[in-house]
Formats: structure tokens, sequence, C-alpha cells
């Protein structure tokens, strides 16, 4: 196990970075909000895929780089800093992995090289309720269509190709197929999502049945988990560069000790947690065989860490916090979202007593 | 791997194998297991004082200490394949020594050629077993408040003074101790020195605890004379010393003394009972399981720490971090042990309960005090807040 980045991821989480901080601050996420675009940025999906980002887990002979998920995780760290609304996920990650683990040979060979290249924008389809629930499907498969309901798909609203669950087997249908009615939701983060009706839609049987949905579902939990992990950070360090200069009673607030414990626990909670997305990323890439416990303790603990870290920022900017105009607001709603998608805290707490074996 | 790390690790093994004796390879049933070692020191069995002479010899009690203070001399890697091999063969620690856990290292780092010599040879050996002087009955938290006097008699030093929560002083050969030798400055006034503990005018008195041990306790020292040898550092230079004890000092302490070794899940399945493969309790069920991964997450961050500091960065800041989270993950654990035991963790003594019921009971309220010792979780949040992150009164 290594918690190092080698060369290639760590130059590839630096270009990230730069590229982000310049060309996708907080600000332009407020822009797209403010123009109504509910997550849809082409341009910006343009220049991200310029940079090879769209690609980074795609094997070689599919025109990605085959770098792995240590290397994407790195980059979507970076990517979740400054809440970059992008597919980014969706498609290089959760898509991409679900092609490579479940599609046929044919299927791969259309899809993976337009997902690298960014000219593709796939996702996955799991959920049928309010609460994340992959085991409770009632999605139908007859003649090669399927038939159900999707909700809260993320990236739903703009994928050209869509990986649906159904319980124990996957489904690949496009964006434009007959029967499927796409409702385009306006979401608290900003990114929007879609909610998906099927009615005798055409689909693609993929490979795999229940543990294929579940490994998907891993590399998925496991690629938010470092998202969120970056946005925690970032919120963490904003609220705690604020306390350096916010003066009150004649001093800097940082010096009372109710609110240097409160910064000293939340960055403990935070290392704690980074170290197990780390852990987790580099299981996949070694092929480890517990990735589904992996999976669990680093989305659980993601929730929990961007939680805690997205209120402390509201609360310890105090009224600033409350405003619109400050970032505070953006961080706390990706927080909820990212917390919910592919499980919360409490299915993955449900789910890793389950491994154990309690 | 390299090849000489290879054949490292084979000499290792085969040596292990030859030399390791076969009770020192079971699991140790409880803290009297724990060979501390020291001039009048009882061992528990012939294997135990078999085991540790042979591991001295090779400086294997302190494997990355220099050769020359009879230390092994190895590499961080070696030690990792030391310590792999050890574990591979589920070996006990053939010594337990806050000589070699907390005052070796900064021997090594302050002391003079003649004090290092001296001293860390027989803590190699465990022939000579130390405790800490450095709580005072008014100087705890606010440890630099310290009034034990030091006074320069010219061929001497005079001690007059009381230390409190000095771990097994009532058994310890010698006393590593923060003593005031100018009284006008506070942190610029205390000194760092060795004291016999067989000298005239030194006496111990055992606390005993809530959980009814007796790891601690009170030392008076009354017109003690040491040789003007005895000071590491130089005067009045002892805070620097002593707060990068404190260092390794949290970093050996966060889950010690804790007493019960079992898993709480086993605890919770066997008292709790499962219903469709999941504990019947599903309130206590969420919560061991939130505790489980914080565990992990911690067992994690070491492993990620370690790797830090073998690529060169500095994590010594990070003690106290690590302090305050073991301290809350031991306390977490020992609460659940409780509460998944029900009844059975609430004994104390006699023929109605199991030893490894009681040794829960007991675990549990000694672990109160691992946000206490070594500096409290409020002083250690505090060293984060100021050290790692920065925050103070004014910027």
């Amino acid at each position: 196990m290594t918690f190092t980045l080698n060369d290639d991821a760590g130059m590839l989480k630096e270009s990230a970075r730069d590229f982000f901080r310049e060309q996708a601050p907080v600000s332009r996420l407020r822009k797209q909000r403010d123009a109504k675009q509910n997550g849809r940025d082409p341009e910006l999906w343009a220049e991200i895929s310029a940079l090879g980002f769209a690609g980074v887990i795609i094997p070689e002979e599919y025109g990605g780089a085959g770098l792995g998920y240590v290397a994407l995780g790195a980059v979507l760290e970076e990517a979740g800093r400054t809440l970059v609304a992008s597919p980014l996920h969706s498609s290089a990650l959760a898509g991409a992995s679900a092609l490579m683990l479940a599609g046929l040979d044919a299927q791969r060979a259309e899809w993976l090289p337009k997902i690298a290249a960014g000219d593709a924008i796939a996702t996955i389809a799991i959920d049928e309720g309010a609460h994340h629930a992959p085991g409770k499907s009632k999605l139908k498969f007859e003649g090669g269509k399927i038939s159900g309901e999707k909700k809260y798909v993320a990236d739903g609203h703009v994928a050209d190709v869509i990986i649906v669950a159904g319980g124990d087997a996957l489904y690949l249908v496009k964006a434009d197929a007959a029967g499927l009615t796409r409702r385009e939701l306006v979401t608290a983060d900003s990114r929007g999502a879609a909610d998906l009706k099927f009615e005798n839609t055409p689909a693609e049987k993929m490979n795999g049945g229940a543990d294929i949905v579940d490994a998907i579902l891993d590399r998925a939990r496991i690629g938010l988990a470092a998202e969120m992990v970056g946005q925690a950070s970032e919120a963490f360090e904003i609220t705690s560069e604020y306390l350096k200069t916010r003066k009150q009673f004649g001093q800097v607030i940082g010096g009372f000790q109710a609110l240097q414990h409160r910064a000293a626990k939340l960055f403990t909670d935070l290392e704690l947690t980074r170290s197990c997305v780390l852990a987790a990323l580099d299981a996949l890439d070694r092929g480890d065989n517990r990735i589904a416990e992996y999976a669990s303790l680093a989305k659980a603990r993601a929730s929990e860490t961007l939680h805690l870290a997205s209120n402390e920022m509201v609360q310890l900017h105090g009224g600033i916090g409350m405003t619109d105009e400050h970032d505070a607001g953006l961080y706390l709603k990706r927080a909820r979202v990212a917390e919910a998608l592919y499980g919360g805290a409490s299915f993955h707490r449900d789910r890793y007593a389950s491994l154990l074996g309690f | 791997m390299t090849d000489q790390l290879e054949t490292f690790r084979a000499e290792t093994r085969a040596w292990l194998d030859a030399n390791c004796p076969a009770s020192m390879r079971t699991p140790m049933a409880g803290e009297d297991d724990a060979v501390w070692g020291g001039r009048n020191y009882k061992f528990a069995s012939e294997d135990a004082k078999l085991w540790l002479d042979r591991m001295a010899a090779r400086g294997w009690t302190a494997p990355t200490w220099p050769k020359e203070y009879g230390g092994g001399g190895l590499s961080a890697d070696e030690n990792r394949v030391l310590q792999s091999e050890l574990k591979r063969i589920e070996a006990r620690p053939p010594l337990f020594s806050f000589g070699i856990w907390m005052l070796g290292p900064v021997l090594l780092e302050y002391a003079s050629e003649e004090q290092k010599k001296e001293h860390l040879p027989k803590i190699v050996r465990g022939e000579i077993r130390w405790c800490q002087g450095y709580s005072e009955p008014g100087a705890g938290s606010d440890l630099a408040g310290l009034q034990t006097r030091c006074e320069d008699k010219g061929d001497h030093w005079l001690i007059n003074g009381q230390k409190v929560w000095t771990s097994y002083a009532n058994y310890a050969d010698w006393c590593f101790c923060l003593v005031r030798t100018d009284t006008s400055v506070k942190h610029e006034g205390i000194s760092f020195v060795l004291i016999d503990m067989t000298t005239p005018g030194v006496e111990t008195r055992p606390i005993k605890l809530i959980s009814g041990s007796s790891p601690f306790c009170e030392t008076f020292f009354t017109d003690v004379k040491i040789p003007k040898d005895n000071m590491v550092g130089r005067l009045n230079g002892g805070w620097e010393i002593a707060k990068r004890l404190l260092q390794y000092e949290r970093t050996n302490i966060s889950g010690f003394g804790s007493g019960a070794r079992v898993d709480v899940v086993d605890i919770a399945k066997a008292h709790v009972g499962l219903e469709g493969g999941e504990l019947a309790d599903r309130d206590l069920r969420a919560r061991i399981a939130a505790h489980k991964m914080t565990e992990r997450a911690y067992a994690l961050s070491v492993q990620r720490a370690q790797e830090e500091a073998k690529a060169g960065g500095n994590v010594s800041h990070m003690a106290s971090m690590f302090k305050v989270a073991g301290a809350t993950l031991n306390q977490d654990r020992c609460e659940l042990m409780v509460e998944a035991a029900g009844n059975r963790a609430l004994g104390w003594s006699g023929e109605g309960f199991a030893p490894d019921e009681i040794a829960i009971t007991r675990g549990w309220l000694r672990s109160k005090g691992n946000s206490i010792e070594g500096g409290t979780t409020e002083i250690n949040l505090n060293v984060v807040a100021k050290r790692v992150l920065g925050l103070r009164d004014t910027q």
C-alpha cells in the first residue's frame, strides 16, 4: 500500500490544480448558476477533456492514459476544491468504470474512446427512490427493451450514454433512445441531474450481475469521496484563513480557544478521512480484494467529514456565511448532494457492519 | 525491495526462528506479561529473560539506535523488515521501556558522549528501568510552572520538591526529571536532570486509580544530592528537551494501558447476539460500525505518517493530533465494550465475574486517563491549533 503519488499522478494533480484554480474557480460555478446553465458548460468540458482528464483511467488502446484511480482521484480532489461543475466524475470515472468492467467488446470499442476524448458523456443510473438502494430495482428487461424509472441521475440531463443498473444486471442505453423520457432536475448544488423514465426503451445488456454493479458503484463511491475530500479541504482552509483575519473584541477570532479546538478537531477528522480515501484509491489500482470495505469506509468518512466541514464553514463565518454572496453556501449545497449520491454515511456504516460480519 | 533487504529478511527470519522461544510467540495474557526490566526485576518466566537477553545482545530492543551505544544500528527499512518479521511470528515485545520510547531518543540528540555511553547500553539491555519526573501537584497542563528546585552547591546539585504521576516510580531505578534552576523566569529556568532513585532523600508513594490499579506514584525529593554530570543539555535549557521528549511520549502513549485486547465486535456478538447475521441492537451496531471505521482510519493515518516521514516530510508536529485521536479512539472502544458486554462488564472482583470481564471494566476505567496523561486532549488541541494550523491570539 502507498499514500504517495507517483510522478505521473503527481504531475497530473499539479496541472489539475493550476487549471481549476485559474479556469474554473468557484466564481465559474456561480456564473453558471446565475445564467441558469444547470451544470451545462460545454466550453469548460472541452478544456477539461483537452487536458486528458476524461481519459485518465481508460486504457491506452481506447485512447486513454491508463494511469489508474489514484491519478484520477487526484484530479477529482482538485476539481472538488473549487466545486467544478462538470461531468468528470460521472463520465470519466463512473461511466468509464462501468464500460471497463461490464462492457462487451463492441460497447467498449464504441464508447471508451469517445469518453476519453470528452466527445461523449456517460453516467450511471442506479436509484429509483429518494434513497440510495441499489438492491431494490423494479426495472424490467424484455426482448431487448427496458421499462422502469431512475431518479436523480447525476449528469443524467447531459449524458449521451447511460449505464442502467437493474438489480442484478446492467444495460447500456443511448440518450436518444426511443421511449426514454428525461425530466431535467434543477438541483441545490447547481449542477443539475435528471429523472429518467424508460418505456420499452431499447437497451443493450452488458456483462456481469449484482457483483459487477457493486464493483462499479464502489469505484464511483471512492472517486466521489476523493472529490469530497477536496471540497472539505478547501472549505476548511477558507474557514481557517477567515479565523486568522476576522477581528472581534479587538483580536482575531482564531485566538479564541473555543474556535481553535473546533478547527483542530475538524483538521484531525479531515486528515483521518484523507488517509481512508488515498488508501481506497490505491486499493483499486492494486486490485485489492477488499474493495467493498475500502469504498464504504471512504464514502462514509468523506460524507461525515464534508458534512461537518460545510456546516462549520457557515457557522464560523457568522452572518457573512449565510449570504449568497459568500461561497460557504455553495460548499454546503454541494456537500449534501455528494453525501447522498451512491449512499451516505448511514448507508455505508450499515454496509460496513455487514461486510465485517456483524 | 532491494536484494540487500531480502537477504536481511531471510537472515532475520532464520535468527528469529532459532532464537524466539515458543512461549514468547503466544499472546500476552495481561499486563503482568509485559517485561519492564530493571535492577530488581523478577521475570515471569525463564523464556521471558532469555528472549530479552537474546534480542538485547543484537541491539534489537532498540533497533535503530547506533551500535556504539548498544543499539541495532538498523536503517529505517531494515527496522520495518524486523518489525514485520516479529509480527509474522506474533512475537511478544522483549522489553517495555520508557528508556527506549522516551529518554533514549532525546539522549541521542542532547546528551554528552559520556552520558550516552553510560546510559544507553543499559537501557537497551533492560538493566535500568526509567521513570519520568514531569508533572507536579501545581504543574499539570501548565507543565512549565514546575517548582522542584535544583540548586548549584558547587560540587553537586541539591534537589527539593515533589513530582506526581511518575509512572512506575516505585519500580524504577532512575528518573529523568524536569527541575527549576532559575526562579526568575518560567520556561527558560528549567533544566533536565537524571536522578538515581536509590539516592538518599528519594521517596515514592503509589497512587490508587479509579481502576483499582496503581501504575503511578507521587515522588518526593528531600535534599537529594546528585553529581554535576547528571544534567542533560545546558543549564536552563531543559524545556526544549522536555518538549521533544513529549513528542516521543505522545507518539507512544495514545492507546497505552487500554487493558483488554478483545474485539468489541466479538463482545457484542456474544452478549447482544445476532439476528439474521446482524447485531440485534441496531443502534449499537451503527455506533460500533462508526467506531470500526475510525479505528481503520486511525491505523491508515499512522501508516501514512510513517510513509511521509520516510519520504522526508516533517511529521513530528503531528504527534499531538495522533495523541488526541488515539485517546478518543481507545476511550470510545472501551465505552462500547462496556455497553456491549452489559452487566458482565459491571463487576469488580470475586468469582461472579470472569477475569476477561473484569479486564473490560478496569480497562474502561483506566482508559479515562488516556486523554489526560502525556498532555490533556485540550492541551494537545491547543498545540494542533497553534503549531499546525497557525491559529494564534494575534496575527
